[in-house]
């Protein structure tokens, strides 16, 4: 648990330092989100006149939520300490919930901005879980079972071979990750125009601790997604239930080296393409969810496919 | 064939108004000349106060006036009326010089948000008055909510409110409302030396500091009938240029990052700060602010400048067309850019709007060209004109330009000649008035001035093309939505400081 906080700092500086060097920038150090936690923590919470308990007790909560829900993702060894207790529906009610408490915080405070965001983030959210729990279905077809552990290790038996299902479900599970992370085309992490914020325009009256929460829980949100990815889809090295230290080793450095991948990706991509327009994103999640639809019909159509 | 502004009635032609004349007209060709302009016969270029006496510059093709209507009581008849684009003038005249249009429609205070501490600085002056809160223009309908921007922003861009009526995330109507960056430009001017007025008109909007200097010192020198040495006139166009050069590279890549494609805004901004380094090295000063001075430059251009304007220009020319390609081989940038935040041609036709808003709406106004100021006259380059009026036009204006500035920079230095780069100012002791344009990367700007007899400045009015481009930008994002709208102001990128002066 204490390992999925540490380490999802530092990917979100890794994507943005590879973003830079992508752009032939230099950018800012790898640490900086350590630091800018570091600093936001030191600093005094600034609380509009209007904010109700609501609005201070949200950031905790979304912060638990996402936690918990990054906890449970097998990253470099299946069978966790609290994988019994919870599935990968669960992980998705988990984050369902962190988001409604987001759009209300939002909404709290009365800003324009504020409205506009989480008018956004629903619009987008109720497009984006149906396609997750599209995918959900279909891998839990699959590998007979929605618990990652079981998911995880069924993926890495030679039981499974080539799927059609399986690739549209990665295809329809990256997308709905970009979506659920704020990333470039769907909403633009580093912009300062307030008009065009999803994610940003909800948090902007927060500030201090909260923001300080609130940034690490979007991190720990993007973590979750490629450990996930990356534990359903690319599943090698990682290490059983009753692995020795050195399997774990194997285990720990593959991880890494999938989220490096992962972030290499993410802002190559990034680099790319621009932003969509707004109305333009329930078209890209729709192909999401009928990818997702697609997989898990042909499933129905044929064991094998 | 006698032209549309000699038919005008007036009383009688100033003396000593150069290089065209101005008309002091009464009631009758006032309104004569206000139905010209809202027929489309005439184009107006700027309307401002001067004590008792309101101004008015029209433009009829390539020829300019200057019509002048005493007010008496203080009050002269609305152009906009019959002719909205004055309308915003209008409440700025009556800001700062407190004559009032008689009939507008909308009398709303304008640049005076009720800070400032002398009410109507440039007419009789009066208490500061505590102005009634400002009524915005409403729009009623189901399930409208309004949305503030500004005038502080989340980014160091210039202050303005915005007001949006949505709905949803479609807009209905845009308000704007400026003033927030009025520094009193042109109370300082009077009674000004010439050298402080000169430095003053750089300083008005700084990214454009050449064209207002320029401007103004082309209105000194008509004013003074001064020769200007041939070789300050062709540092002059190299200056104009590189800063058009450096302001075009810039809103190219920052056009792409308001729709989150930062690779172009990175290598724009390498190109535009190399442009940058070439002035300093040239001019040593990186904006080139103070180097046009009236009769002439302040500097030379330092012996090494050239070879680093050379070099600038290879290895422009190697990059920008990839960037171009980039540009225009980029499904999503496209899909964002074209056919959003469209200005209609009639449109930019009755507002005279000039700069890339208008030749991006069918209007290919250029000072350049229209007043060919030297040295424009003896060079070669094309006015760029597209007709489709959305961002992705004014994208492509901005490239076409960046290649005929690259050109010009060329013709420029192979025909620079030798010899002095300043006359000195020749004071006649007299009042003498005189009009001066410069097209700034923006667009036109216009300077007029009345030099009194010890060579001070008397009054001085300054006018940004922003005036008759920002109310296009409010016709221009009606039905586009809410998250378009950074995207369209940059495309148009007009200038808040110009605006308020």
């Amino acid at each position: 648990m204490l390992l999925v906080l540490l380490l999802s700092p530092l990917l979100a500086g890794f994507v943005r330092k590879v973003k830079a060097r992508l752009q032939r920038r230099i950018g800012p150090p790898l640490l900086q989100p350590y630091r800018d936690l570091a600093r936001l923590l030191r600093k005094e919470v600034v609380l509009a006149q209007n904010a109700s308990w609501l609005f201070r007790v949200i950031p905790y909560i979304i912060f638990a939520g996402t936690w918990v829900a990054a906890a449970l993702i097998p990253t470099f060894r299946s069978g966790l300490l609290f994988s019994w207790s919870a599935d990968l529906i669960a992980i998705i009610a988990l984050l369902g919930s962190a988001r409604f408490f987001l759009a209300l915080a939002g909404l709290d405070v009365g800003t324009s901005f504020g409205g506009i965001g989480s008018s956004r983030e629903v619009m987008i959210a109720s497009l984006a879980e149906p396609a997750m729990l599209m995918i959900v279905f279909t891998l839990a077809l699959v590998a007979g079972s929605t618990q990652l552990s079981t998911m995880a290790g069924y993926m890495l038996s030679s039981a499974v071979g080539l799927r059609v299902s399986l690739g549209l479900a990665v295809i329809a599970l990256i997308m709905v990750a970009i979506a659920e992370n704020a990333r470039i085309p769907v909403d633009n992490p580093a912009t300062h125009l307030e008009l065009t914020m999803v994610h940003e325009a909800m948090v902007l009256e927060y500030s201090g601790r909260h923001l300080a929460l609130i940034e690490l829980s979007a991190w720990l949100k993007l973590l979750l997604y490629v450990s996930l990815i990356a534990c359903l889809f690319a599943p090698w090295g990682l290490a059983g239930p009753e692995a020795d230290s050195k399997m774990l080793a194997i285990g720990g450095v593959a991880y890494l080296a999938k989220l490096a991948v992962g972030g290499v990706l993410l802002a190559v991509f990034e680099t790319v393409i621009a932003k969509m327009r707004v109305f333009r994103v329930p078209q890209f999640l729709g192909a999401a969810l009928m990818l997702g639809l697609l997989a898990t019909l042909l499933l129905f159509v044929s064991r094998s496919l | 064939m006698a032209t549309l502004i000699e038919t005008l009635p007036h009383q009688r032609k100033a003396d000593h108004h150069r290089p065209w004349p101005r008309l002091i007209v009464g009631a009758e060709g006032w309104r004569l000349a206000t139905g010209y302009l809202a027929t489309g016969h005439l184009t107006l270029l700027g309307l401002w106060g001067d004590g008792p006496i309101v101004h008015m510059a029209v433009l009829d093709q390539r020829d300019v006036a200057v019509l002048s209507y005493e007010c008496k009581k203080g009050t002269f008849p609305s152009v906009s009326t019959a002719h909205p684009p004055a309308g915003r003038m209008e409440r700025a005249v009556r800001d700062l010089n407190g004559l009032n249009a008689v009939g507008a429609p909308d009398t709303r205070p304008w640049l005076d948000l009720g800070f400032w501490e002398t009410g109507r600085p440039l007419g009789k002056g009066c208490a500061a008055t505590k102005p009634a809160p400002y009524k915005f223009l409403p729009a009623e309908g189901e399930g409208l909510h309004q949305v503030a921007v500004g005038p502080v922003h989340a980014s160091i861009i210039e202050p303005g409110h915005f007001r949006l009526t949505c709905n949803g995330e479609h807009v209905v109507r845009l308000e704007q409302r400026f003033g927030w960056t009025h520094k009193g430009v042109e109370s300082l001017m009077a009674g000004s030396s010439l050298n402080k007025a000169a430095q003053l008109a750089g300083r008005v909007s700084g990214d454009s500091t050449v064209a207002y200097a320029w401007a103004f010192a082309q209105a000194v020198e008509a004013a003074r009938q001064m020769q200007v040495p041939p070789r300050a006139i062709y540092l002059r166009a190299l200056m104009a240029e590189l800063e058009r050069l450096a302001n075009h590279f810039g809103d190219i890549g920052a056009v792409c990052n308001d729709a989150s494609f930062a690779i172009m805004h990175a290598h724009c901004g390498i190109l535009r700060e190399r442009t940058l380094r070439a002035a300093h090295a040239c001019f040593s000063h990186r904006l080139m602010m103070d180097r046009i001075v009236p009769g002439g430059v302040s500097n030379d251009l330092a012996p090494e400048g050239l070879a680093q304007i050379r070099a600038l220009l290879e290895d422009a020319k190697l990059k920008f067309p990839r960037l171009v390609e980039l540009y225009d081989n980029t499904a999503s940038l496209q899909d964002r850019t074209v056919t959003s935040g469209i200005v209609r041609a009639e449109l930019a036709r009755q507002y005279g709007a000039g700069g890339y808003v208008g030749r991006a709406s069918g209007r290919g106004f250029d000072a350049r060209r229209a007043f060919a100021y030297a040295p424009y006259d003896t060079l070669i380059f094309e006015v760029p004109v597209l007709n489709a009026g959305d961002v992705d036009a004014r994208v492509w204006i901005r490239i076409r330009e960046v290649e005929q500035s690259m050109a010009l920079i060329e013709q420029i230095m192979a025909r620079l000649p030798n010899g002095a780069i300043r006359t000195p100012l020749a004071g006649n002791g007299q009042v003498r008035e005189g009009v001066g344009f410069a097209e700034a990367f923006r667009g036109d700007v216009m300077v007029w001035l009345r030099l009194a007899g010890d060579g001070r400045v008397e009054r001085c009015h300054l006018r940004d093309a922003s005036w008759f481009q920002w109310p296009l930008l409010e016709a221009a994002i009606e039905d586009n939505i809410v998250a378009d709208f950074p995207l369209c102001n940059k495309s148009f990128n007009c200038s808040y400081s110009g605006h308020d002066l």
